[in-house]
């Protein structure tokens, strides 16, 4: 069974439509037990970083987050959650990856936040080779820079992680649920690992 | 590369697409999820759904769509039509929405703006501005552009955007149903004032237009209706036209 963790996360229901497009069985959860025991872990997100990690916190979410054995993959703030520091509002975060998160700082009048299609350019194998140069949807004013848990560089104001790896945990900075048959595929990338 | 975005825009009326349509390999044209799915196939980057005739008794039927809508549509997708407060909102939002419109309620109120951006975040709100140039000013229009209000549309944008919109949606009412091009000029100021995404709409009569909306307007997005539904213009063939025209898009 896969666990999509049940919080103040505004894209829910969004995951919870992609995944019953692609005939998923799932269950929206903020049970531990029920978290700790699904094969798969879903840690969706669209917030502001300090309010969403106290909300975690006050539940001991963020413990459980942290120490699941299980493939478990962060979207949008649940990836920039699952790193050590957000700059948005000084937030300590879960530490998962140790990359700060920061603001984006346009040089040549970029808008902020970045919305809309850009492009994956793949530096890992944990995504189908067939979404490399393929477009996604992002809203998202914060980055993680690249670094060596990169899995995936997009750019916008600089090159930075759209998507990122290390060990049981997977993250997208972009919305898989909102991003057609590509973003399809980056579920089913995760949804296939064992 | 952040691509610029093409979006149809669909008018509700009772759970029903209005305005002719005019499409092929559809069952059923005048369902507005059957049309959506359609135009996410072709390539649509977004979609707008507005509930025309928005009315308190038939706001059930348009959240009930825009639950069939999220169900079966895999990319970001905008609803409005009549919507004046948070109560209006949260239901389309828990519905499945990622974006909501606002116009003449907004107008009437801006503190509506500031509520919704606090209590849903900027990139859910989008001010949708109806404008026509009268006496050399450009005036916003409420109630569907039938009433003059007494905003011009760069000072309103530029609130607009202070107070917490994420988007706006241009629509010259001098250009819209003409098909005679976008409103260029004010598009171009629009963006050198902005820091958020301005998206285009009123006056697309070809794919030209598209490419002056993008290369000259600088606009991040362009929205027709018409010119979708009959079929005039196929998105694949108008994005293919952009890339090739030297615009970044999606294909």
């Amino acid at each position: 069974m896969i666990a999509v963790i049940k919080y103040n996360a505004g894209n829910i229901r969004s995951v919870a439509f992609a995944l019953e497009r692609l005939g998923i069985d799932f269950t929206i959860t903020d049970t531990h037990e029920e978290i700790q025991r699904a094969d798969k872990v879903i840690f969706p997100g669209v917030g502001e970083a300090s309010s969403t990690m106290a909300y975690l916190r006050d539940r001991k979410l963020d413990k459980v987050i942290k120490e699941l054995k299980q493939p478990v993959l962060g979207i949008c703030l649940g990836m920039q959650l699952m790193c050590a520091y957000s700059e948005e509002n000084n937030t300590a975060c879960l530490g998962i990856f140790e990359e700060s998160v920061k603001l984006f700082k346009p040089e040549h009048k970029e808008k902020v936040p970045h919305m809309g299609w850009n492009s994956l350019a793949l530096t890992k194998n944990w995504l189908d080779p067939g979404v490399d140069d393929g477009y996604v949807y992002f809203v998202h004013s914060y980055y993680v820079p690249v670094n060596p848990y990169t899995a995936a560089i997009t750019e916008y104001v600089l090159p930075f992680s759209s998507a990122l790896k290390k060990d049981n945990f997977y993250a997208v900075q972009f919305h898989p649920e909102k991003s057609a048959t590509i973003g399809e595929k980056v579920l089913l990338s995760f949804l296939n690992k064992s | 590369m952040l691509t610029k975005r093409i979006i149809p825009c669909l008018d509700i009326k009772d759970g029903r697409t209005v305005k002719g349509i005019n499409f092929v390999n559809i069952r059923d044209a005048g369902d507005p999820v059957e049309l959506g799915a359609s135009y996410a196939l072709q390539g649509a980057d977004e979609l707008v759904f507005l509930d025309i005739a928005a009315t308190n008794e038939n706001r059930k039927t348009f959240v009930n769509l825009v639950k069939k809508i999220a169900a079966r549509i895999n990319i970001p997708f905008t609803v409005g039509g009549g919507i004046s407060s948070i109560e209006d909102v949260a239901p389309l939002l828990e519905a499945g929405a990622d974006k909501v419109s606002i116009n003449s309620a907004a107008v009437k109120s801006p503190t509506l703006i500031d509520q919704l951006a606090k209590a849903f975040g900027s990139q859910f709100v989008v001010l949708a501005i109806d404008a026509r140039k009268i006496h050399n000013q450009w005036t916003v229009h409420t109630h569907g552009g039938s009433k003059p209000s007494d905003k011009k549309l760069f000072s309103w944008a530029r609130e607009g955007a202070e107070r917490g919109a994420g988007e706006i949606l241009f629509t010259s009412m001098d250009h819209d149903g003409t098909k005679q091009g976008f409103a260029i000029d004010p598009l171009g100021k629009l963006n050198e004032l902005l820091q958020i995404p301005v998206i285009a709409s009123g006056g697309a009569g070809n794919r030209q237009h598209f490419l002056e909306a993008f290369l000259l307007g600088k606009a991040d997005a362009a929205l027709a209706a018409s010119l979708f539904h009959f079929g005039e213009l196929p998105i694949p063939e108008l994005k293919l036209y952009l890339k090739n025209s030297g615009v970044p898009i999606r294909i």
